[in-house]
């Protein structure tokens, strides 16, 4: 497995590029070339959320031919890929020929922690961290790609890092994409109640594993001043 | 007590949210449930093959529905009852208050059942000059305050003990108490003399199987079989989606449904319902009426995906771990059926005044992981989200919402030509650049709005990346 393409995803390319960088320089760190995929910007997810299948099949349509089979695509979002990896079946009911695409790079399609440790099979990437974090594990992730323990796997093998236990972690941050803006008032308390967790588990930095979590908490914590910072799994596995 | 009025959803929501009262009392009871929940899965080893049949049996069922209906009215009028098919909330109504009328009853007494409240029965029975008495304790209470349930299990879970002993001195001008076993025994002494007096029973069903023409009727209080045995009259209310196969299909639904409806191993009382009272015997009503209520979900059953919606056994635990039921409330919702699953078929059988319900979720699906005949609720309420959107009457949005959807229509748009959006992006980058502190700005402009009034906005700053060798590929 010595190349992969890199979806960055939407808000990662827009918020938060440090994210793509730190991607890269991890996988590159375990010898594996990356490709970033340029010819695409987002997966549809938003506009497949909010009921808008025309315009989510054009950019799975785009998406589609933007990748090429049997390479893996990495992927810095739980969200987007269970996105790329599940509902693009749901999606493309009545579109034969991109529902056959889709079918064949399912199974190249990872999320980057799962990638790491289920085909890269490492847990230690040579990182150290000397920070006390919490980690928050996204909703898609777990429930959608059965991606529970991987991350916390990576996250112990870092040096110097201090794990804080995180009440109640399983519970959504409310973010859900549109839904934290036309029900913000919802969101809003979801994410309330996430912060109070956050800052009674003790950590300085707060990890998740998609970009929507970190633009929802990190807006959530800023507006309230707190000295607390969000991070990507991959920021805190490419710090040295 | 359908949803009526649009924008309810709205405002009750708003409303609820700031109720951090009724967030307290709403988490400590269903954390309760869901530790109990967690303690006798663990006891219970076989719970994911428990889960996996009752899924099986009802998919099955649920693809046999008129068979498995003209069964069961052959047997159920084999023993005794009449059967009465209403298409719609208005029919089964009617139907029930007219038998009540035409019986002379006086003392109508109710087992819970969330149909009757689908079906707005007791409105219309108290229209008629009657006036049922809820046994159920929970529903008993709401029904003292004059509400509908805020949960489809426990009806009272928005009040706490001090509310219901509160209610109880005004109510019935006793001394206040807040000890449960004190309320209890309060409101036990006064529904026996009700069921004593009773004359027509009406109850829900949980299970009716289709080879005996048995209704299985499940709780914890003992009412339900006062309700269904005392009475000269009884009336049974289900939806067509309760019928399954086979007597011996049962203990699948009794193993899972106890557990994660309230954390228990199996309820108190499971009835067994096969007729009226026969010759000889000496329980039971003299006469039995069944009614079987469509009311939307045949066409949910024609709809491949809502279909999987009908396994539903309603034990609510997807209420219970819902975060935002749990923020707001069942009332809020302003259906009779709220929560995870309440969105999915509030729609179907009310109209579209419930048309917001499968957008105000996270998709986070912690119902789905719960759900124990494993419905996939996320997915179907996506599939309703399109629906919406793309049916004949599309719902109408506020007017600031609906900006924020064609929002994000443009911004798919333009997602199709990267080079373009990542260009747009640079120009946002440096016009708010001017505006963000330590990478968050305070303020955006619709349809963003919304999200800057609880939370900071990231700052956008696409950097160019690091050349790599498909850089010159875009388009
Ligand atoms: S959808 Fe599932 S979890 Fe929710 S009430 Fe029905 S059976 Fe229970």
């Amino acid at each position: 497995m010595n190349e992969v393409q890199l979806f960055s995803t939407c808000l990662a390319e827009e918020f938060f590029p440090e994210v793509n960088d730190a991607v890269a320089t991890v996988l590159e760190r375990l010898r594996v070339k990356v490709i970033p995929v340029r010819r695409a910007f987002c997966c549809g997810q938003v506009a497949f959320n909010e009921g808008l299948r025309e315009e989510a099949v054009a950019l799975a349509r785009r998406f589609l031919k933007s990748v090429e089979p049997s390479k893996p695509i990495v992927v810095p979002s739980g969200s987007c890929t269970s996105m790329l990896k599940i509902f693009y079946s749901d999606l493309l009911v009545n579109e034969p020929a991109l529902a056959e695409k889709a079918a064949a790079i399912r199974p190249w399609i990872f999320e980057f922690s799962q990638f790491l440790v289920n085909v890269l099979k490492v847990k230690y990437v040579g990182a150290r961290y000397e920070r006390a974090v919490a980690y928050h594990p996204s909703c898609h992730l777990m429930r959608e790609l059965g991606v529970r323990n991987e991350p916390m796997t990576l996250l112990s093998a870092v040096s110097g890092i201090k794990l804080c236990e995180l009440r109640d972690r399983e519970e959504c941050c409310g973010f859900g994409g549109m839904f934290s803006v036309k029900f913000a008032h919802i969101s809003a308390a979801m994410l309330e109640d996430k912060m109070a967790r956050i800052k009674e588990s003790g950590a300085e930095v707060v990890v998740a594993n998609d970009c929507g979590c970190l633009m929802q908490i990190g807006g959530g914590l800023s507006r309230a001043g707190a000295e607390i910072e969000t991070r990507h799994l991959a920021e805190v596995l490419a710090a040295r | 007590m359908a949803a009526s009025a649009k924008g309810d959803f709205f405002d009750s929501s708003r409303a609820a949210v700031q109720d951090h009262e009724l967030q307290r009392k709403l988490e400590s009871a269903s954390t309760r449930h869901l530790d109990h929940f967690a303690i006798v899965k663990e006891e219970f080893p076989s719970y994911e093959d428990e889960k996996t049949a009752a899924h099986r049996i009802k998919t099955d069922a649920i693809a046999h529905l008129d068979e498995l209906l003209i069964q069961l009215t052959d047997k159920l009028q084999d023993s005794g009852c009449k059967v009465f098919f209403a298409e719609d909330a208005a029919e089964a109504r009617k139907y029930i208050v007219d038998l009540v009328k035409s019986k002379g009853a006086q003392h109508v007494v109710k087992g819970k059942s969330m149909t009757t409240e689908e079906i707005e029965l007791n409105p219309a029975l108290a229209a008629a000059g009657i006036d049922p008495v809820e046994t159920d304790l929970g529903e008993y209470i709401v029904q003292l305050r004059g509400e509908g349930p805020s949960h489809i299990i426990t009806p009272a879970i928005h009040l706490s003990k001090e509310d219901i002993g509160q209610l109880f001195t005004d109510k019935f001008g006793t001394e206040y108490t807040a000890e449960p076993e004190k309320l209890t025994a309060e409101a036990r002494e006064r529904l026996r003399a009700i069921f004593l007096a009773a004359d027509f029973g009406i109850t829900g069903v949980n299970f009716a199987i289709a080879e005996t023409g048995t209704l299985v009727v499940v709780e914890n209080e003992g009412n339900g079989r006062l309700s269904s045995s005392m009475p000269e009259t009884f009336v049974a209310v289900m939806g067509i989606e309760k019928v399954i196969p086979r007597l011996e299909d049962l203990s699948h639904f009794l193993e899972i449904l106890a557990r994660t409806a309230t954390g228990q191993k199996l309820t108190t009382y499971t009835s067994f319902i096969t007729g009226p009272r026969r010759e000889g015997e000496l329980d039971g009503p003299a006469e039995m009426h069944v009614v079987i209520l469509d009311n939307g979900r045949s066409a949910m059953l024609a709809d491949p995906v809502l279909r999987e919606a009908l396994n539903c056994i309603r034990c609510g635990a997807c209420l219970n771990v819902c975060p935002i039921y749990r923020r707001i409330g069942g009332h809020a919702y302003k259906s009779v059926y709220p929560g995870p699953i309440g969105s999915i078929v509030s729609p179907n059988l009310f109209g579209s005044a419930a048309g917001y319900l499968p957008f105000a979720s996270t998709l986070c699906g912690a119902c789905k992981d719960i759900c124990p005949v494993k419905i996939d609720i996320p997915r179907i309420l996506l599939h309703l989200r399109w629906k919406e959107t793309e049916g004949e009457h599309p719902l109408k949005w506020p007017a600031a919402l609906e900006r924020a959807r064609s929002g994000a229509r443009r911004f798919a748009g333009i997602a199709r030509h990267p080079r373009t959006a990542r260009l747009l992006g640079k120009i946002a980058a440096q016009m708010l650049k001017p505006f963000a502190h330590n990478g968050y700005l305070r303020w955006m402009p619709p349809p963003f709005g919304n999200w800057t009034k609880y939370r900071n906005f990231p700052r956008p700053h696409p950097q160019k990346r690091r050349p790599a060798p498909a850089e010159n590929q875009a388009p």
